[in-house]
């Protein structure tokens, strides 16, 4: 054999029949981030996928065994930057839990806000997209205004609006500013009554039903062996939710359902995301209701920035503020697994720690990273255009996929 | 997760693997099974099947390296999602050499996850259907997860940070 073989003689393998190679991606305008899918069809229909991951792969897990440990939230936003705030929030968790740290109820409580202001966001797009690729651009642009309205709240309460590096470890830089909740309760207010109006215009439509149910199916049983999880999961049958089965963050004290899908096609995964979102409307409105007097962070005088005053004229303030920027302050020796329900499932911090200034292995548990691997199994058969639409709506974002 | 559902796992597991079991200890309250490293992807599977345990879901998967010791270890966490019970199961591989077998037999999951593990620390997970890189180019010839390979371009010597790093 011909050692410089060329790709096309494989190819042109003689066979009964001739199937056609498409290359769809690396950048594609469809498919929403950089993914590759080499797609052997035969016509229209797809007979087997390849995808080729990492082409946006920076190392996190690299970077922060040699970051301190409030060093590496920045790292979190790059995960799943559709909700950035959920894995900033995990993240401070899963140190505090290393630490040991009680988190005062005020706390959790804004925290929940934050976090489920998030999953509205990272849902909203993701449900919104969705729309796109069956042709309905309208859905989008509407729902990219409310979005904007979030990113405003965000912007009110940490300074930053997509890569948002929200609170620190023990709590919140500053409490919400009256401003901050001026904005969220405009979002509370106006949000349902757009939110009801996009779901009008899709969930009922002919022509979204014809081209979602049915497609991109996934079976309860297939689902769990490639460990889904989040909405995805759900939409197949199975009631998973980290918020029910291992409450963090004062989860416990709210009441809200789960919803769940039965065939876990496109639609279902479209309808469970909506309910949720009517659910996380539902908690931030028993948080607000609930919420507690009380500080805004915990007593960690190692990992929470003093206030500027005292670092000028108090000197134990002086040497903690040192130490943290300086990124000095040793933690305990431990090995902690901490996960939160990000926007697309469980998003899990595997941290060990050996008593330095850096954790000595983080592992992110990435859900997208894990139930990706069913997508060529998920588009077999389907046609091209399904193939799209089914990525979509298992919400894939690249940051998250390639670490 | 209370004490008396591990209790039950470990009895389960020395009912026919005691010989394999080198540590038991619960960090944080998450059960953490040390296992000799020969009959893992045996154990995994008698946990997914047998009544009392039936994890049959997993969480995640990934490598440590071990500079002092010289080993890698591979750490499988598992999840059973009626009891809400979760386990997290460590083999220790030798660094030179690291070979273990697969469970993609068991989990499809497992698939990328191990081929991110061969990856990043260069386990070889004998079975496995397709284990090439996955997030790294693949003409690299470092497992660039391992403690040896620093962060930076050592041959830089423009930034000097010798003062803050370890």
């Amino acid at each position: 054999m011909n050692e410089n073989k060329l790709l096309t003689d494989e190819i042109y393998v003689p066979e009964e029949k001739q199937y056609s190679y498409l290359n769809l991606g690396p950048t594609h305008p469809a498919t929403h981030g950089i993914f590759q899918n080499v797609l052997k069809m035969d016509g229209e229909i797809i007979v087997e996928a390849d995808p080729t991951i990492g082409y946006i792969h920076r190392a996190f897990e690299k970077l922060a065994e040699r970051r301190p440990y409030n060093q590496i939230t920045p790292i979190t936003d790059r995960l799943n930057y559709c909700s950035a705030p959920i894995n900033n929030i995990g993240w401070h968790m899963t140190v505090e839990k290393l630490l040991g740290t009680e988190i005062p109820k005020r706390v959790q409580y804004l925290r929940v806000i934050i976090m489920e202001l998030a999953r509205i966001t990272d849902h909203l797009i993701c449900n919104a997209v969705i729309g796109v690729d069956t042709g309905a651009l309208t859905g989008f642009v509407y729902m990219f205004q409310q979005r904007e309205l979030v990113y405003e709240i965000y912007e009110e309460i940490c300074g930053a609006r997509l890569t948002t590096n929200i609170g620190r470890i023990g709590g919140f830089e500053r409490d919400f500013s009256p401003k901050a909740w001026e904005k969220i309760n405009r979002f509370l207010k106006e949000f349902p009554v757009i939110l009801k109006e996009f779901e009008n215009l899709l969930k009922r439509n002919r022509i979204f039903m014809d081209r979602t149910i049915g497609v991109g199916g996934i079976t309860a049983e297939k689902a769990l062996n490639y460990s889904f999880s989040g909405p995805n999961l759900r939409a197949a049958g199975v009631d998973y939710d980290v918020r029910v089965a291992m409450p963090y963050s004062s989860y416990e004290d709210f009441d809200f359902i789960i919803p769940v899908g039965s065939n876990g096609d496109v639609y279902d995964r479209f309808m469970v995301r909506q309910e949720e979102m009517w659910q996380s409307l539902n908690i931030i409105k028993q948080a607000i209701d609930k919420l507690p007097a009380g500080p805004f962070h915990a007593t960690v005088p190692e990992f929470y920035l003093p206030p500027k005053e005292e670092v000028y004229n108090n000197m134990e303030a002086l040497i903690y503020h040192f130490k943290i920027v300086m990124g000095e302050t040793d933690v305990p020796k431990g090995e902690v697994y901490h996960c939160v329900e990000g926007g697309n499932g469980e998003l899990g911090f595997y941290l060990i720690s050996d008593g330095g200034r850096t954790p000595f292995r983080l592992q992110f548990r990435r859900p997208c990273f894990i139930y990706y691997q069913a997508y060529p199994e998920m588009i077999k058969g389907s046609m091209l255009s399904d193939a799209i639409l089914t990525m979509s709506s298992m919400n894939v974002i690249a940051g998250e996929l390639d670490a | 997760m209370e004490g008396s559902g591990q209790e039950t796992i470990i009895t389960v597991l020395k009912e026919k693997y005691a010989g394999e079991i080198l540590q038991t200890e619960s960090p944080y309250g998450f059960l953490t099974i040390t296992f000799k490293k020969e009959k893992i992807t045996e154990i995994i599977h008698y946990l997914y099947h047998h009544p009392e345990t039936k994890f049959q879901y997993l969480t995640t998967l990934g490598g440590i390296h071990f500079p002092e010791s010289g080993q890698i270890a591979v750490m499988y966490q598992l999840h059973n999602l009626v009891t809400n019970q979760r386990i997290r199961l460590k083999i220790f591989l030798p660094e030179q050499n690291p070979v273990t077998g697969t469970i993609t037999g068991i989990f499809a999951a497992a698939n990328w996850l191990e081929r991110e593990t061969f990856d990043f620390y260069g386990v070889v997970f004998e079975g496995h259907p397709n284990l090439k890189r996955i997030l790294n180019v693949d003409d690299m010839i470092i497992f660039p997860m391992r403690k040896e390979y620093p962060l930076e371009d050592q041959t830089r010597d423009d930034k000097n940070d010798t003062m803050f790093g370890r």
